[in-house]
C-alpha cells in the first residue's frame, strides 16, 4: 500500500506538472493567433483609434509576460480573472458551463457503461457467429460517422420528419432535466462513437481472456461458464476499456463542441468556442486549467481501476 | 453588418455570429434638414388580418455567448442590436431608404450655419416612469463620447460638441456641432445611441430604458425575456412578451423553427430559404439591399493607383454570375457604387456590364498586360470564398492572373484595411452620407480603398454645408460619378438578408434592410 501512496504522489506532481505545461502552451497558442481580443471585438470597424482604445481598457497594450503573471498571481488565490470582453469573473463563465457538460456528460457515461460493455460481451460470446459479425461491422460502420453528420440525421428524422423529439433544447437553458426529451437526441450522438469503441476493446480483451490458461484452468475446476465470464475473464478484459473509457469521460466534459453548438446546448464547449474567436484569454485560460485537472484525475482514475481490476500487471507511473 | 460567416465552408459545425457594421458613423450624417419628417416605414408586412393582443414570441439569433450585456451603448452584434431596440429609444433612426426618422425626437431645426442643432424631445417616459428628459439625452451622449471608453457609436458621434450643448429645457436639447453638418439626424440614429437614464451605468441587472418592452429576465448567452411596455409612446407592443434566444449555429435556428421552439428565426442561409420557400412550413423574409458585396482595391499602390486599371477591373466582372455562384441568388447586382435603393443613390448612371475586350485594351494602354495581383478573402464573410474564385476565374479570361489568399477569419477586416492591394469587401446598410464619411475621406478611418482625394473631400463638406437638400442630392450625385468612373469599389452585388418565422407570425417589415428601424422590431408583430 505504501508503494502505491507513493507511486499517487508521483503522479499528482506529475499532474500538476502537466496542468502547468498545459496552461502554459495554450497561452502561448492564443498569443500566437492573429488578432487579440480588441481587433476581435472591432470586427468590420477596424478603426485604429478604436482598436487602440480597446486595448488600453483591456489592459492588452500590456506585454504578454506581464498579464500573464498577473493572471497567475489571481490564479493562486483562486482567482481566475475576469473576462476581457464582459468584465465578469472567469468563474461564473465556468459554473453555468459546467451543468450542462456535465449532465450530457453523466447521462451519456450511465448508458455507455452497460451498452459498450454488454456488447462487447456478447459479441466475444459468439466470436465469429453471425452475431459477432454484425455487432462489429454496425460499430465499426457507427464509429466511422461524423458526430455532425449523424446529429443533424437524427434531427431530421427523428425531430423533423416523424416529430417524436424536439429538434434543440434552445430556450431550456439550465433546466434542462425539466425537458428530458430534448436530451434524448443529444445523448444518442455523444454515445453513438465512445460505444462502438469501447465495445470493441472490450470484445478483443474478452476473447483474449477467454482463451487464456487461467480461464482454462477455472474451466478444468468445473466453475459455471458465467461466473468465469464476469468474475474472471470481464475484469481483464475491461482494463484497457478503463482506459479508453477516462479518455471518453475527459471528451465529454471538455465539451463536446459539435453536440453543444448543433442542440444549442450551453455548455462548456460553447463557452470556449466563444472564447476562442473573441480572443478573450483569461476564459481560456481559465478553462485550459479545469480541462488539464479533469484530465489529470481522470487518468489517475483510470489508472487506479486498472490496478484494482488487474493487479497483477501492476500499475506504470 | 456583417453577415457572420453564414456559409463558412471550412467550420460548418462553427459558425458564428456577426458584428454590425455600424450604421450611421463617423461625421454625421444624413438625411432630411426639416423638421419632423416622418415617412412611413418600410412596408410592414402584408395582410394576415386585423392585430391581435397577447402571445409570446421567441426570436432566435446568433450571438455572443457568456459575453453577451445589455448595455446598449455596448451593443456589436444584431442580438444584442435587436435587444437594446426592444428596451431602449434613440433620437432617430434609419428607415428602408437609409433616411432618418424622428423617434425620442419630435423634431429637429438647424441654424443658419446648420453647425447648431435644437433637437425637441417627444413626450415619452422609461419603464420607471420618469420622463425622457433633455439630461437624459445629454448624459447617454456623453456616456458614449467617454474618451476613456470604446463604444461604438463614439466615432459617429464625434462631429459633436458636447461641452457646448446644452439642456434648453426638460424637452429641448441644443446641440452644438464642431463644423456644419447638414446630416446631423443621421447622427442621432447612428448606430449605438441610445438614450438611457441620466447616471445609468448597470444594464445587465434591471435595465431601464423607454423602448416597447420591459425587462424581466436575461441569462448571457442564452436567453433575455421582456414583457409588453404598455405605456409605450408609439402605441404598446402586440405582443405580451418577447424572448430572445442564442443558437449559433444556422442549422440549430432553423431546426427550432421547423421544429416550433421558437417563432423568428434570423439569419438564415440562401440555401435554407430556397429550401423552405413557398412550401407552407415557415415563412421566409428576404430584406432585400441588406450588404454591399465588393471587391476593394486599394487605389494609392501599384497596380490599382493607374485608373485605367481600375476600370479595367471593373469591366471584368461578370456580376450576374457572382451573384448567383457567391450569394446562391440571394441577392441582386451592384454597380460600383454603394446604397442601391437608398435616399440619395445615383440610379440614373448606365449598368456596368463584363467586356473583356475593353479590359484588354485598358490593361494594355496601361502597360499591364499580363498582370497578376493578389485577391485577399477569408471565410469572415458570406460568400467571400467563393466569390473570389469565381473572380479569379473571370479575370483568367482577360489574361489577367489573380491569385486567391486565404487570411483569418477573426482579423480579416483589420490585416486588409492598409495592407495588401484587392481584397473581398462588405458593408452593412448605412446612409450613403455616411459611407462617404467612413470609408472615403482622407482621414476616413476605415478607407479601405485609401480613396484620399482633397477635391472630394471638399465636395463632402460642402454637402455637409448646403442646406437645401435638392442641392445636396446634386452634389452626392457628382461625388458618385466620381467613384463610378474611378474609384476603388468594384461593388458587385447586394446580399439580401434573410429570415424565417412561424406561419403564425405577422407585421414583420419585409423591406427593411438590416440595421433600419423595422429590421428586427417586435413592438409591431403579432401572432395570429
Amino acid at each position: 500500500m505504501n508503494g502505491l501512496r507513493s507511486w499517487l504522489a508521483r503522479r499528482l506532481l506529475l499532474g500538476a506538472g502537466q496542468t502547468v505545461a498545459v496552461v502554459l502552451l495554450v497561452f502561448a497558442l492564443t498569443e500566437a493567433l492573429p488578432g487579440d481580443a480588441a481587433v476581435a471585438l472591432a470586427g468590420d470597424q477596424p478603426d485604429p483609434a478604436r482598436i487602440a482604445a480597446i486595448r488600453e481598457t483591456m489592459h492588452l497594450d500590456r506585454p504578454a509576460h506581464e498579464r500573464l503573471a498577473s493572471w497567475t498571481a489571481g490564479l493562486l488565490h483562486g482567482d481566475l480573472g475576469t473576462s476581457l470582453t464582459s468584465g465578469r469573473p472567469v468563474s461564473s463563465y465556468l459554473a453555468d458551463g459546467f451543468g450542462p457538460t456535465l449532465l450530457l456528460a453523466a447521462l451519456t457515461l450511465l448508458l455507455l457503461v452497460p451498452l459498450a460493455g454488454g456488447l462487447g460481451v456478447l459479441a466475444a460470446r459468439h466470436e465469429g457467429r453471425l452475431v459477432d459479425r454484425l455487432i462489429s461491422s454496425v460499430t465499426l460502420g457507427v464509429y466511422a460517422v461524423p458526430e455532425f453528420a449523424f446529429g443533424v440525421l437524427l434531427v431530421t428524422v427523428f425531430a423533423l420528419r416523424l416529430d417524436w423529439l424536439p429538434p434543440t433544447a434552445v430556450g431550456y437553458g439550465d433546466d434542462l432535466l425539466a425537458h428530458p426529451a430534448a436530451l434524448v437526441l443529444p445523448v444518442l450522438v455523444l454515445l453513438s462513437r465512445p460505444v462502438c469503441s469501447l465495445a470493441r476493446l472490450v470484445r478483443a480483451g474478452m476473447i483474449d481472456a477467454l482463451a487464456s490458461p487461467y480461464v482454462a484452468q477455472a474451466r478444468r475446476y468445473g466453475i459455471p461458464g458465467a461466473r468465469i465470464r464476469y468474475t474472471h475473464a470481464l475484469p481483464n478484459a475491461l482494463a484497457p476499456a478503463a482506459q479508453q473509457l477516462a479518455r471518453t469521460v475527459d471528451w465529454l466534459l471538455c465539451g463536446v463542441i459539435v453536440v453543444e453548438a448543433l442542440f444549442v446546448i450551453p455548455g462548456l464547449g460553447t463557452v470556449l468556442i466563444n472564447a476562442v474567436a473573441e480572443r478573450d484569454v483569461p476564459v481560456i485560460q481559465g478553462l485550459a486549467v479545469v480541462f488539464g485537472c479533469t484530465a489529470v484525475v481522470l487518468n489517475l482514475g483510470a489508472d487506479l481501476a486498472t490496478y484494482r481490476l488487474v493487479p497483477r500487471t501492476g500499475v506504470a507511473a | 453588418m456583417y453577415e457572420g460567416p453564414v456559409n463558412d465552408p471550412r467550420f460548418p459545425g462553427l459558425r458564428r455570429r456577426g458584428f454590425l457594421a455600424a450604421a450611421g458613423g463617423a461625421a454625421g450624417l444624413g438625411a432630411l434638414a426639416l423638421a419632423g419628417c416622418t415617412s412611413p416605414s418600410g412596408g410592414a408586412a402584408d395582410g394576415g388580418g386585423k392585430p391581435r393582443r397577447g402571445g409570446k414570441l421567441r426570436a432566435a439569433f446568433a450571438g455572443g455567448g457568456a459575453s453577451e450585456t445589455l448595455d446598449p451603448h455596448l451593443a456589436n452584434l444584431f442580438a444584442d442590436a435587436a435587444r437594446a431596440k426592444a428596451l431602449f429609444d434613440k433620437l432617430a433612426d434609419f428607415g428602408a431608404d437609409l433616411a432618418a426618422e424622428p423617434r425620442l425626437a419630435a423634431s429637429w431645426e438647424p441654424n443658419s450655419t446648420l453647425d447648431r442643432w435644437t433637437v425637441k424631445l417627444r413626450k415619452a417616459s422609461f419603464h420607471n416612469g420618469k420622463p425622457v428628459t433633455a439630461r437624459d439625452v445629454l448624459y447617454s451622449f456623453r456616456r458614449i463620447a467617454d474618451p476613456k471608453k470604446a463604444f461604438r457609436a463614439k466615432a459617429s458621434l464625434e462631429p459633436l460638441d458636447l461641452k457646448a450643448s446644452r439642456a434648453v429645457d426638460e424637452r429641448t436639447v441644443e446641440f452644438a456641432l464642431k463644423r456644419p453638418t447638414a446630416e446631423f439626424p443621421n447622427l442621432l440614429a447612428a448606430f449605438g445611441a441610445y438614450i438611457v437614464p441620466d447616471g445609468a451605468t448597470d444594464f445587465d441587472t434591471k435595465p431601464v430604458g423607454s423602448g416597447p418592452f420591459r425587462f424581466v429576465s436575461f441569462t448571457p448567452g442564452r436567453s433575455a425575456v421582456f414583457r409588453r411596455n404598455d405605456d409605450y409612446w408609439d402605441g404598446a407592443p402586440y405582443l405580451e412578451q418577447l424572448e430572445f434566444l442564442v443558437a449559433n449555429e444556422e442549422s440549430a435556428r432553423v431546426n427550432s423553427l421547423l421544429g416550433g421552439q421558437v417563432e423568428y428565426a434570423h439569419e438564415l442561409s440562401p440555401t435554407t430559404a430556397r429550401a423552405h420557400e413557398g412550401k407552407g412550413q415557415i415563412e421566409i423574409v428576404r430584406l432585400r439591399n441588406s450588404a454591399m458585396q465588393a471587391f476593394a482595391m486599394k487605389t494609392d499602390r501599384a497596380p490599382f493607383d493607374d485608373k485605367r486599371v481600375r476600370e479595367a477591373f471593373f469591366l471584368l466582372a461578370d456580376r450576374k454570375e457572382l451573384v448567383d455562384g457567391a450569394l446562391s441568388g440571394a441577392g441582386e447586382i451592384g454597380n460600383d457604387l454603394f446604397g442601391k435603393g437608398y435616399e440619395y443613390y445615383a440610379d440614373g448612371l448606365p449598368q456596368r456590364e463584363q467586356d473583356l475586350d475593353r479590359a484588354r485594351h485598358l490593361l494594355k494602354k496601361a502597360g499591364a498586360d499580363g498582370l497578376r495581383v493578389t485577391l485577399d478573402t477569408s471565410a469572415v464573410a458570406a460568400g467571400f470564398t467563393e466569390a473570389a474564385a469565381i473572380f479569379r476565374d473571370q479575370a483568367a479570361k482577360a489574361g489577367v492572373r489573380v491569385k486567391v489568399a486565404m487570411g483569418s477569419k477573426d482579423s480579416y477586416w483589420q490585416d486588409t484595411l492598409e495592407s495588401g492591394t484587392l481584397c473581398c469587401y462588405r458593408s452593412g446598410a448605412m446612409p450613403i452620407e455616411s459611407h462617404f464619411s467612413q470609408r472615403l475621406l482622407s482621414d476616413s478611418t476605415t478607407n479601405a480603398t485609401k480613396w484620399h482625394h482633397k477635391d472630394f473631400d471638399a465636395l463632402y463638406q460642402q454637402a455637409q454645408s448646403t442646406k437645401d437638400k435638392k442641392d445636396r442630392a446634386a452634389v452626392y450625385a457628382r461625388m458618385q460619378r466620381r467613384l463610378y468612373a474611378e474609384g476603388g469599389f468594384l461593388v458587385w452585388g447586394f446580399a439580401d438578408w434573410i429570415l424565417g418565422t412561424a406561419r403564425t407570425v405577422r407585421g414583420v417589415a419585409h423591406k427593411a434592410p438590416a440595421n433600419t428601424l423595422d429590421w428586427a422590431r417586435f413592438d409591431k408583430v403579432w401572432l395570429a
